[in-house]
This record gives structure tokens, sequence and C-alpha cells, in this order.
């Protein structure tokens, strides 16, 4: 925008203004407007203030023009034609009208027939209050539809999932939900049936929607065709109070709202983030908030009597708390305690526990990961955006399967490999939710990674890919029953091959990524997780202090963990629920959480945003940085905290690469603030570990992590506790011949330590002559057969 | 002896260029054998004699308009693909659904041949690399002939690899419908190739000769109009365009249907024929049947507006009869003497195109089942005037503005030309609302009539008759 | 079983070979399918939907958009009456009164016998030769009550076993390509200029 000054003469400002390629000039209701090349004429309305009724049109979807909502009339020199406005692109000297006569009869028209057969039964419907087709019609409609015909019929809400249920007579068939589930999802599940009048949604018979994504459809379908069970009939939009946060289930750190009523979390909402989540949220992101308000949270500290955890008032436990610390120095020095966790809070919970750990109790064993990533020293790397990993010409995938881990990460993937944006170059022990989109899945053997990436970096189809653009790795812990050491080796000869390379870690449990960069690790001569394990199981750990640590369920050597928690003298646990680690513990300290404080958090790509607190914590539940701040004093240090205010701006001050996450940026940004890469993080520093000679007999051991598993937020929150498949030992078909066993029968699995019994699935996924068991996941524990210290496992399968 | 019959039934016995129906009078004409001896493939010869570029101006040069219903000539339309985008597909359109309709059954029954022949020199001129054979699948007659036309060719050569020894190499796969009258709509026909539902696609901006066929560059063609190409590549364009006008060159198949006494498809000179020429004409249909008198006729198929005798001497030229309210559409005429009842007429045609909706659009899922209620209750006399202003109400919603229609004497109107504005993605949806407007503006005093009948009933009667 | 049974795999193997994309080959599939069943069952859209690389749902969502596929097993011969406008004008209503009389069924409806399936149908592209109607699809042009009866009669005495095969089964001869004829599935991937087209073409 030129201003005029008013001082200089109108010849003066006839400097002709800088011709802009993509600039296109049209009127909106006969007011200028500059729109974009390529732009949708809806789009561009919106951009000049007016708003275009529209039902099936979606910026993130690709138009199809069903509805017939959005038309109005456009000249481009030929007179009014009626337009499609959410297909049609602006056109130069384009005049839009919104309001014309044609316009307006076509708009009343169209909200007529769509209300001809719907039941306009607003009062009892869910969407009743924030439903377009509603605010439509009473804006845009004739008021009421003089159909008098008899209506169509369908069978009331049917559950087209476990989640998701379906009202037919309310559908407008917008094709949103259907387009959603094929085209950004990749579940076409559900789909349009029947013909003309009778089109209808539906799943096939006995084959649900049973998509990782499906609460997404219910968030965009334009009327209240499509519920989700955890919130059906639960509140009125006009009850709901509302703050935007950031879901930190795991680390891509989704946009949502989070909405209450009566001080009660009632549901989440995906935000377009356009860098991160495109409106998309994760089913389990987005409907374990029922765990805020599970009846098993713990709602005041306990403190051991016996075999007893008994409640106890703050005070008590605290000083319980620093008495055994108290002790536990006294009996070993400060190297002898040791802090895991944090990756479960915010920003400030881990920035205020690592200080505690490290400065006040002195000890350099803190660590945040739970053995089941990669090193640290990851995030030391060259860091690549989301958006960045979306756009590169090559993705290189050297990790876990994100469809599992990391789902909307997925989702951003798979659309730039299917836009042909981006080529995948997967490396996997096992196929994963991305191989069908994948240019070239390579599969290897756990172990033989380095030999893979060598390999396919020969190939001169991959090399040529490789050199023809910008290259992003994501990497992670593909298998939890290998050490971590083969998949560094590999990412490091991936490095050097393509030293332009960015990276983005795929490290999954929520806010780690923050904690780790926060201060959340060993300081030198401090132990990792593994370590601190063995030298608890050695009774060389005098208190073990778990914030929001469970390593019986998530350390992959179930064993080692189990050893670790009776060889510790004292174990502290900060929980809002006892697990089983948690409730081995001497003081429990109650945590509140998610939603029921603020903060921020920190993502894989270093993304830094916040936290609302929407509801009041539960009982007497405390913030993890109150309780640290708390158990310093008690330990007669101050870590000077008054509010979480004080921690972000004492992180910004202090943290490596966090100095623009300021305060006033964060409010600022509507995305966050991207923190720099911390520079002084440790080198990925791991003992290489010999690959034991292959018995050709023997099964290669995968286990990685589903997206429903025994996790505490999945398992309290009763829409989602009943998903997770269960343990189970997946072989390839060809091996279940082998093995002379079928699949659904029980078979021994014999590891070095342990036999456990697993019923077979025959799985394609599953590379021959390895067997692949979901970790985590109800049922026999897989994690008894892990040896951590191996570099793999190989296990025996026999007939019962 | 049957009295019903099997094989279709084909009257033409005037002395007229024949171009595309010159081996309808064998019994054999859809075998290898009497296509040869007829001059078979001697225009794919002709054509492989000359440069790809060649062939295609000549076809632009004959101006030979498509047949399907919208009368785009060809030569044009193949010229519409980017240049240098590869592969290109051929879809043939042989769908053959609108009603009144009843021609490329007839070509591709009695000569595949020819049909094959035109499908491969087009594949030669616009350099295409596959061609599918879209055949209704309600017709299994006209699926054995064109599939044993297609196997005898293979045998002979002239589809597959190296075609008579030249460098052209193309496929024809024959495809098959399951019946959705639809997906005659060239973008549906392309969606329903891809195993999709036959959902049309908005035009612009996926026009099938830029974004068809697996979004590769794709021309759709109606069997007939692919029909024309063997005797114009012997021929010569010149050849082609002395037959009828400038703007409407050669002949077209015409079938006339309903109240005349020789109904038949007749392949007529375009651009000069005149309705009162086809449906009273000697050689044509020799009058309306008992010699009663003629209310209406649909010139262009269930989709065109209605004409009354008022338009008789109007020509098989588009222009005009765009002109005049109407449509050619698909060569398609039915027709009505003065015993017709037109509501219940009607009736049928808003069925149709109610039944056929594929559902994707709001104006035409919901207005045209609307529609066709109003009109079934007003058929069988149960109506309203309030009924007969809704019908109106609904089709501004499916068509806002003026609606084409004839001009008509007896009710005093002037005739609104074409085109109409529509908020639906195809014609499916304004068709519905046609054969209603036509009717209702053209005959509302037979609506009418109903309505006051219905007024005459006791009411005691009805009240039994509700039971 | 009403998956495809093994020489129809072969088929739908071979049919499916001749399209750029597999999924192409849903309707004919379909139509395979029903060939052998009668009707489309349940397993073998879920079969059609492994061969061709897509989700039941979407194949159940491809085959309810067209009327020729039934869900639910039908008459050995289908009876399909036109009652679109020309075969109107002509007297369809009475030959489908007469039908339903004749059938002892309303239109919709299966005989007992499950011999006949009676159902209204819209334009047969026979308009010229009205009253039409199809059995399993074939033509009967110029119907008349007389011959709607003696047609039901030869169906139901077996005399056309020869012209009118069971419900299903629409065409009796299938398009061979021979693959030392075949020019080859047109290539996606690696879009080619036509042999006999000089490049650069010309532009026109
Ligand atoms: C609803 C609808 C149905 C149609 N049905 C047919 C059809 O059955 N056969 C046909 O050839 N064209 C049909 N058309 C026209 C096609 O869209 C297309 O214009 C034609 O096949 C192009 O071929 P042509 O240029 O050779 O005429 C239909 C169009 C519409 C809108
Ligand atoms: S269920 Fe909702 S989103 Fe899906 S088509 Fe119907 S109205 Fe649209
Ligand atoms: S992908 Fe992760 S951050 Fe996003 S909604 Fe799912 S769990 Fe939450
Ligand atoms: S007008 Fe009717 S048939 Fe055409 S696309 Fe719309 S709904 Fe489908
Ligand atoms: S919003 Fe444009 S047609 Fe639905
Ligand atoms: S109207 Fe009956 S065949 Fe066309």
């Amino acid at each position: 925008m030129t201003t005029i000054d008013p001082d200089t003469t109108a010849d003066d400002t006839v400097e002709a203004p800088p011709v802009d390629p993509n600039a296109v000039n049209i009127t909106v209701n006969g007011v200028p407007h500059v729109a974009r090349k390529g732009q949708l004429v809806i789009e561009a309305a919106a951009d000049a203030g007016e708003y275009i009724p529209r039902f099936c049109y979606h910026e993130r979807m690709t138009s199809v023009g069903k509805c017939r909502m959005c038309l109005v009339e456009c000249d481009t020199g030929r007179g009014p034609a009626v337009t499609v406005s959410c297909m049609v692109p602006v056109a130069p000297d384009m005049k839009v009208d919104t309001q014309s006569e044609t316009t307006k009869r076509m708009q009343e028209g169209v909200l007529e027939l769509l209300l001809a057969n719907h039941p306009l039964d607003c009062p009892v419907c869910d969407k009743g209050g924030e439903c377009p087709l509603q605010d439509q019609t009473l804006s845009n409609g004739p008021g009421e539809s003089r159909y008098v015909e008899e209506k169509r019929h369908y069978e009331k809400p049917i559950a087209i999932s476990d989640i998701v249920l379906l009202d037919r007579e309310r559908c407008i068939l917008c094709d949103r939900c259907t387009r959603f589930a094929d085209e950004v999802a990749g579940d076409p599940l559900i789909h349009f049936n029947g013909r003309g009048n009778n089109t209808h949604i539906t799943t096939y018979p006995d084959e649900p929607f049973s998509s990782y994504f499906s609460g997404n459809t219910v968030q965009i379908c334009p009327v209240g065709a499509l519920t989700a069970k955890p919130y059906r009939f639960k509140a009125r939009p006009w009850d709901l109070s509302q703050q935007e946060s950031t879901c930190t289930t795991c680390a891509v750190g989704c946009r949502t709202v989070v909405q209450s009523s009566r001080d009660e979390v009632l549901r989440y909402m995906g935000v377009d983030s356009e860098p991160v989540n495109h409106g998309w949220l994760c089913d389990r992101g987005r409907f374990n908030f029922e765990s805020v308000k599970s009846p098993d949270r713990v709602l005041q500290p306990l403190v051991r009597d016996g075999d007893q955890l008994q409640p106890s008032s703050w005070n008590a436990a605290l000083a319980a708390a620093a008495a055994l610390i108290t002790e536990a120095t006294a009996a070993g020095g400060a190297n002898s305690i040791a802090v895991l966790g944090g990756a479960r809070g915010s920003n400030e919970d881990a920035f205020a526990w690592a200080r505690l750990g490290h400065e006040v109790i002195g000890t350099p064993n803190v660590y945040a990961q739970m053995g089941d990533g990669l090193p640290a020293g990851l995030l030391g790397q060259p860091r690549a955006t989301i958006d960045q990993a979306a756009h590169a010409a090559t993705i290189v995938l050297l990790g876990p399967d994100l469809k599992e881990e990391l789902p909307v990460l997925y989702l951003r993937l798979r659309e730039a490999a299917e836009k042909r944006w981006s080529r995948i170059i997967e490396f996997t022990p096992k196929r994963t939710g991305l191989s069908p989109y994948a240019w070239r899945t390579i599969g290897y053997e756990p172990g033989t990674q380095v030999a893979a990436v060598q390999q396919a970096l020969a190939d001169p189809a991959i090399a040529a890919q490789i050199a023809s653009g910008d290259v992003v790795v994501v990497a992670g812990r593909a298998n939890l029953a290998e050490s971590s050491a083969a998949t560094v080796a590999a990412l490091r000869e991936l490095l050097a091959a393509v030293p332009s390379a960015l990276v983005l870690p795929a490290f999954r449990r929520g806010n780690v990524v923050g904690a780790l960069q926060v201060g959340m690790r060993p300081r030198p001569g401090g132990l990792d997780t593994r370590s601190t394990l063995q030298a608890a199981a050695d009774g060389k750990i005098e208190c073990l202090v778990l914030v929001g640590a469970d390593p019986l369920a998530d350390f992959p050597d179930t064993d080692l963990a189990r050893r670790g928690l009776a060889g510790a003298r004292r174990i502290i646990a900060v929980d809002s629920f006892l697990t089983a680690s948690s409730s081995l513990a001497h003081v429990v300290l109650a945590a509140s959480a998610y939603t029921e404080k603020s903060g921020t958090t920190t993502n894989i790509e270093g993304r830094v945003s916040t936290l609302a607190r929407q509801v009041t914590p539960a009982g007497n539940s405390r913030a993890d940085w109150m309780i640290a701040g708390e158990l310093a004093l008690a330990l007669g240090g101050d870590l000077g905290y008054d509010t979480v205010d004080d921690i972000t701006a004492d992180i910004a001050t202090l943290v490596d690469g966090y100095a623009e996450v300021t305060i006033e940026a964060l409010a600022a940004s509507t995305d966050g603030v991207v923190a720099g890469v911390p520079s002084a993080i440790d080198p990925m520093n791991v003992v290489p570990v010999d690959l034991p000679d292959r018995n050709a007999y023997d099964f290669r051991l995968v286990v990685s992590r589903t997206m429903y598993d025994q996790a505490t937020g999945t398992a309290n929150s009763p829409s989602l506790a009943h998903l997770p498949r269960g343990s189970a030992v997946h072989l390839h078909p060809l091996d279940i011949e082998r093995v002379g066993t079928t699949a659904g029968t029980e078979v021994k699995v014999i590891g070095p330590r342990a036999t456990v019994v697993f019923a077979v699935v025959a799985d394609e996924s599953v590379l021959r002559g390895t067997a692949w068991v979901p970790f985590n996941n109800p049922g026999p524990n897989v994690g008894d057969l892990i040896d951590c210290f191996a570099a793999v496992n190989d296990v025996r399968i026999e007939n019962i | 002896m049957s009295t019903y019959t099997w094989a279709a039934g084909y009257v033409d016995d005037g002395d007229r260029p024949q171009i595309v129906t010159s081996r309808f009078k064998y019994d054999d004409g859809y075998t290898l054998e009497r296509y040869h001896a007829t001059g078979g493939y001697d225009g794919l010869r002709a054509a492989l004699a000359r440069t790809p570029a060649e062939v295609h101006d000549e076809v632009k040069a004959a101006t030979v308009l498509g047949r399907g219903g919208a009368g785009f000539p060809a030569g044009t339309k193949w010229g519409l693909m980017p240049p240098g985008k590869f592969p290109r597909f051929l879809v043939v359109n042989g769908d053959e659904s609108e009603p009144g309709t009843y021609k490329d059954r007839l070509l591709m029954e009695r000569d595949p041949h020819q049909l094959i022949e035109g499908c491969l020199i087009a594949s030669y001129a616009a350099g295409l690399a596959q061609v599918f054979l879209y055949i209704r699948g309600e017709m299994p007659l006209a699926h054995e002939r064109v599939a044993t036309a297609l196997n005898e060719a293979y045998a002979a050569g002239y589809i597959g690899r190296n075609i008579l020894g030249s460098q052209f190499s193309v496929d024809i796969v024959l495809h098959w419908g399951a019946g959705a009258y639809v997906v005659g709509e060239e973008t549906a026909l392309i969606e329903s190739l891809e195993g999709k539902r036959g959902e049309p696609r908005l035009k612009p901006p996926f026009f099938p000769a830029a974004i068809g066929l697996y979004g590769q560059p794709t021309i759709v063609n109606n069997v007939e109009t692919l029909s024309n190409l063997p005797w114009l590549a012997v021929n010569g364009a010149e050849a082609y365009t002395a037959i009828g006008t400038a703007t409407s060159p050669g002949t077209r198949m015409v079938a006339v249907s309903g109240h005349v006494k020789r109904p038949g498809v007749y392949e007529i000179i375009n651009g000069t024929t005149t309705f009162r020429d086809l449906l009273y004409g000697d050689e044509f249909c020799q009058g309306i049947r008992d010699d009663n008198e003629l209310k209406a006729f649909v010139p262009g198929g269930g989709s065109a507006p209605w004409f009354t005798p008022d338009q008789l001497d109007l020509p098989f030229e588009s222009k005009l009869v765009g002109a005049a309210g109407s449509m050619l559409g698909s060569g398609a005429v039915m027709v009505m003497d003065h015993t017709t009842d037109i509501p219940k007429a009607a009736l049928t045609l808003v069925h149709f195109y109610a039944a056929e909706s594929c559902g994707q659009c709001t104006p035409c899922r919901e207005g045209g089942t609307w529609l066709e209620r109003i009109m079934q209750r007003l058929a069988d006399g149960r109506g309203s005037h309030d009924d007969l202003d809704q019908l109106f109400e609904i089709g501004q919603a499916i068509c806002p503005g003026v609606f084409p229609h004839a001009a008509s004497e007896r009710v005093g109107l002037e005739a609104k030309p074409f085109p109409f504005k529509m908020t639906t993605i195809c014609f499916v949806g304004p068709s519905a609302y046609t054969a209603v407007h036509s009717a209702v503006t053209l005959f509302r005093d037979e609506f009418e009539a109903k309505i006051v009948e219905r007024r005459r009933i006791p009411v005691s009667i009805e009240a039994v008759g509700a039971h | 079983m009403s998956r495809l049974n093994e020489a129809n795999v072969i088929l739908a193997k071979e049919i499916i070979g001749r399209y750029p994309k597999a999924r192409s080959a849903t309707i004919p599939l379909l139509h395979l399918s029903q060939q052998q069943n009668g009707y489309i069952t349940s397993e073998a859209m879920v079969h059609i939907g492994e061969l061709v690389g897509a989700t039941s749902a979407e194949i159940l969502g491809t085959a309810t958009f067209y009327e020729m596929f039934k869900f639910e097993p039908v008459g050995k011969y289908l009876v399909n009456i036109c009652g679109t406008m020309s075969c109107q004008l002509l007297g369809a209503d009475e030959l489908m009164h007469h039908a339903e009389a004749r059938l002892g069924v309303k239109a919709g409806g299966t005989t007992a016998d499950g011999l006949f399936t009676l159902e209204h149908a819209e334009c047969q592209a026979a308009c010229t030769e009205a009253p039409n109607m199809q059995v399993n699809y074939r033509h009967c042009h110029r119907m008349t009550t007389a011959a709607f009866d003696q047609l039901i009669d030869d169906l139901a005495a077996g005399r056309l076993d020869g012209e009118i095969p069971p419900h299903g089964t629409l065409a009796r001869v299938r398009q061979q390509i021979p693959a030392d004829k075949a020019a080859g599935v047109a290539s996606l991937d690696a879009p080619a200029q036509p042999a006999w087209m000089p490049a650069p073409e010309a532009t026109s």
C-alpha cells in the first residue's frame, strides 16, 4: 500500500507501482481488491471481507463443488455468469458479485433444498448453536422450507466406528468426511453409497471406520451428522468456554482448542496451524482428555506406611520427600540420586526439575528419555521444521512408524508424497504406515541398517534422487529390541553422504524435546536411563525420583526396570496416576495434568508453543514446577519462581537456543516460536555393539509402539481404553508356515532370559525372519524378552 | 414363430446419402466379411497414407459435429489437447440412454467395424495411446457384436501393434457400464471408467481434453461421431461438406418415436431437413398415427424443451433451434398427438431425471425428487394451484432467471432462446426441470383441468378411496 | 464360496491387465462376479477390492451407484419394462399392469418359483420400437400383452435357454487381446511421444 502524502501534487504520485506477477486485480461487490494469482474466488472474497457461505468447501482439501451453496455471479467481460466460487480461480478484472439478485436467489434456493430433507431437530442436535447450516438458514435462508413431502428416513445414529456415530438424516452429503478419509487420512473406509436421492454415507458392513484420524470428520462435518461418543449430549456450544493450547500427547505438538464447561474439559478441537497440523488431530490426542477427569487420578500426596500408600498433606509429603533425599545424600552422596522423566510436562516443569536435580540436589543423573529413543545428541544436528520435511525433495525415514508414533507428522508427510512434492525413501525393519506412499521402502534386518544405507546410497537412482534437491532425514528409534547404536551409525553414514541434510528427530513423548533441551539430560559423568536402572539394580542408587516416568511400562527391558526399581533404596514419584512404577514409591506427589496448568511445550522441530490452563487441577494436585520449587525449599534451596511466567522468562535468558522464545514473542505469534538448535548438546555418543551371528532358525525381534497402547492417557480414557490391538507375535505368513503353526494359535517365544507365550498374527508387513511384537500392549509382556544391552535380540519360536 | 422380436427394428427406405447407415440393409452388416465387401477399412488405409496432422486437418475441415448432444466439432475438440502431453486416451461414449435416443446401439449392433475403424482413424490423427470403448451395460447384443468385431480386427491386424505394417499402434479395450444414465456425461464417463461412482466433474476446470482419464488428455466422442470418420477418410472433407449446410454439414441419425405412423431411425440431411419433413414426409414417418392432430414434440431427446406445431418448419440446424427455445441434442424426436395426457407424459421425464440424478449436487438431488413428487400429484389429479407455482420456485433454485421455451400461438408466448443459468454441475438437474417447465408453460390448462376435476370428487368418495 | 472362483480370477487378472490403473476394472469385475453368483455378494466385493487395490467401502460405493448390480438374489430372468416417455406414449403402463397380473408380483418383486423378477426400467435405447422391455437385458420390441404372455411361457418352458442366459451373464462373447498383437497398456509413468507422430508435434 502506498500512502499519499498530502503535500505532494497528484502528478508526483503517478509513479508506477511495482508490478507483482502474482497480483490479480478484481472487484468484490464493486470494491477493488488485489487477489493472488490462482486464488479461488471464495478465498479472495473472504480476504476482501465478503464471506461466501459454503458447506462442502474446506481449505485443506480438494474442492469438489458439490453443495452449490457458494455460487455467486462473476463477470469476466462476458456478462455475469454463475460461478462456483470454491472451484473457480480469480481472473484479471473479474467482477465478483456476492449480493446480486441471482446470487441471493441461488443461495436461498440451495438452502431451502438442503433443508427439504433435513430433520431440523436442532434442539436435540449436538451441533445446535455451532451449526453452519443453522447459521446460514438464519442469515441467508428462506426461514423455512415449503417442503411438505415425506422426508428421507434412515435409522438414527449408527456407529461407524468405536468413536464416531453417523446420523444419515442430518447428513447433507457434502463429501467432507469422505474426502478427509480418502484424501487426508488415506483410509477410504467411509464412502458414498447408492445414488441420487438415496445417496448416503456408509462403511462397508463389518469394516468400521477405524481410522486413527476419525475424529477430524466430526470436527469438519458442517452439520450434526457426525458426532463423537466422548462429546455426545455433554454440552451446548454456548455453555463452553475455550482457550488455545497445544497437544502434548506426542511430540508433534498439534495446535488445539480446549473447551470446557463447569470446570470440566469436554472437547479438544484442532486449530489450523500452517506449519504444524493444518487443523488435524489424531484420535488419541483428541479424545484422551477423558483421562484428565478419570476417577483414578492421584488427588493428593501419598506417603508410604508399610505396604500402604496413605493420603497425606502437602507439607508432610514434601517433608518426607526431602527427608528421603537428605538421607540418600548422606548415605551415598548426590551421585547416588537419579531423576528420571520430565517429558510429560511443560518446558517450565522440566526446567524447574532440571535445576532442582542439578543445582539443589547436585546430581548429574537427570534424564528425560526412557531408553526408547535415540541419544539426546540428535538434537544437536541441523534441524528441519515439519514444513521443511514436508516440502523436501527427498524425505529419508530412518525411524519408527510415524503413523503410530507421530500421527499428524504422518499426515503431513503422506500429503507431501501424494501431492508429489517429495519422494520418500524409507529404511525400516517392518513396513510402516508410510510404506504405501514411499518411493522406495528398504527393509533391513535389525542391526544391519548401516549396510542398508550404504547399499542404497550406491544405487544410482537413489543417489540421483538424493542429489535432486533438499533432503530431510526423519530419524528415530524403529526397534526397541535393539540397541540404538546401529541406527545412530546409519544416520552418521547418511549425514556424511549428504552433509546438507537436515534432521527432524522422531522423538515421541509429549515434551521430550523440550525437557532435553531445557536441561533434563545428564551432566558430565551423569547416567542415562539404562545406566541408572543398572546402577539401581546393583544397589548403587539411594534415591530414584520419577517425574511422570514409568520405567516398568516404558523402558524396553522390563527385567532391568524391575530389578532397578527393586534395587533403588528410596523412590519418589511425581505423577497423576498410580502406575506400575509410581505405586512402588515411598512418596507420591500428586501432579496436575494437561489442561490444568499453563506453560509452554517444545515439539520435534523445536517449536515452542503455549499450553492453556482451562480447568482447576484435580483434587490437591499441583504443577510439577511448583512441586520442584517447594521441594527445593524443603531441601533448603530456592528456585525463586512464583509464577510459571518467571520460569518461561528464565528459560529465554538461560537456555541455549531459547533466547527468542520470550513471553512477548509467544504472545505475538499464533504458531509458536521455533527455538534454535542447542549448540552445546553432547554429541551422539553410543558405544557400538557387535552384531551376534545369526542363527537361521531364530527370529530377530522387532518391537515398536502402536498408537493405542497402555499409556496412562489412553488407558484412562474410556473411549480409547479398548482400542489397543493387544500383544501378539506378528509373523510373515510364510514364516508361520515355516514354524508349522497357524494364525491365531499360541506359540512359545523363547529368548535367552525368558519364554513368553503369544498368539500368532499373520502380517505381511513383517520381514521374513523377523518377529514383530507391539510394545506395551495388553497381554503378555514382550519387554521380558528384551535385553537392552544386546545389539539385537533373537528368539526361537516353538509350538506348544 | 414368436410374436416378439429380438433384432432392433429399423426402417429407412429413402433415397438419401448414407454416411453411417449404409450397411444397415444387410443382415450380416456386422461381420468382417460384409465389411470388407463394402469398402471396409479403406478409410484406415487412406488415413495411414497421410500424416496424422493431415488427417486431423481433414476432420477439422469437414466440421464433424459431435452427435452425443453438445454438437461440438470433433476436429476442434481433438485440437484442445495440450501439445506434447502424453499419453492421450480416447473414450468412446456408447452409453446411449437419453430418453428417445436410439442410434448408437444400432451402429454398434449393425456396423461395429465402422465404429472400430473410426476409433483407429481418430487415434492415428490425434496420437492416442489407448482406446476405451464404453458400452452401456444394458446392451449385451451390442457388446457381443463389438467384441466379435474387435477379435476379428485384431486377428486381421487392424488393431494392435504396428497396424497394417505401419508405425501406428493402438489397443482398443471394450469396457461396459452397469446402468446409470448420468455416466453418459463425459466427465462422469471418465470417473466410471476409473472404477468410481459416475459423478460428473465440474467443467471448468476439468476439461477432459486437458485433464481426463487418469489425469491425462482425453477425447470423449460419441459412437455416431466416430462412425462418420471412415466415410470421411475415403471421400474427403469436400464431399462431406457438400451434404447439409455450412454450419451443419453431413447427415445425422434421428430416432422418431411416439405417435407417428412409421416410427424409426432415419439418417437425415443435416441442417436442411425440417421437422415437418421428418414427421409427415413419405420417406420418413408419414404423419401422425390415425391422422390425429399433433399436440407437441420433443425435438432433441428428453432434455430438450418441447416444441408444438408452431415449430414444425424449423430445420435440423442447432442455431435456429436454439433461438427457437430448444436444442437438437442427441437426435431424438418424441411425438405426442392430441390424445396425449400431457402431465403424465411429462411425469415420465421428470421421473427419469430424478431417478438418474447422481446425487452429488443439492439442487438436482433434492430439487429433482421434489419436482417429481409434485408432478406425480398433479398427474394423479391430487395437485393444487400452489403446486403449480411451487414447480417454478423449485425451478428457480435449479435454473435461476429466464428459462428457454418455444413460442406458442395457442397460449400467446414468445420464444425464450438458449442458454440458461444453472446451479448444478451437469445438465441432469436442469433436464428434470425442462419437461416440467415446457409442459406447464405450454399446457397449463391441462394441469389446471386436473386440479378442477379433483374438486368435483365428492368428499365421501375420496374418504372411501383413502382406505 | 462367493469370492471369484479360480477361472474367474484368471479372467479378472487378464481384464485388470488391460488398464493403466487396476481400479478401472472394478465394473467389469463386478459383472464377472454377478455372472458367477447371479448377484453381487459381500465376499465378492471384498475380493474385488483386493484385486483392484481399493477398500471394500470404495467398491460398495461404486457398485451401489449402478442399477444393474443386485445385492440380493433375483429371479433367473430379470424382466425390465421401460416406462420412459416413448414407451409410455405407446402403452407401457398397460404392459406393466399386465405383467404384474400375469406374474402375480408387483414391480420390484420376484415370483415364488424364483424364475422372474419384474422391474420398472428407464429408456432402453429402443424408443422407436415402443413399447419395449428386456429380459436379462435382451431387448423385446413392440410388445403386446399377448407377446408378453408367450414370452413368459417360452421362458418358463426353457424354450429360450439358448438365447437368454440366466441373470448375471451379460455377453457370451468376450474380447480377447492376443498377446502377440497387443500394442500394450499406455504407461502413465513413462510418457512417450507416439511412434507415428512426428516430434515436436505440429500444434493445431
Ligand atoms: C447428462 C448427460 C448425459 C449424456 N449422455 C450421453 C450419451 O449417452 N452418449 C453420448 O454420446 N453423449 C452423452 N452426453 C454428451 C457427452 O457429455 C459428450 O458431450 C459427448 O459424448 C461428446 O461426444 P461428441 O462430441 O462426439 O458428441 C451426455 C451429456 C450429459 C450432460
Ligand atoms: S456426514 Fe457430515 S461431513 Fe460427512 S457428508 Fe454428511 S454432512 Fe458432510
Ligand atoms: S499427532 Fe501428537 S500432538 Fe497431534 S493430536 Fe496426535 S498426539 Fe496430539
Ligand atoms: S446435476 Fe444431478 S446428475 Fe448432474 S452432477 Fe448434479 S446431482 Fe449429479
Ligand atoms: S462450497 Fe462451493 S459448492 Fe460447496
Ligand atoms: S423410452 Fe422406452 S426405450 Fe426409450
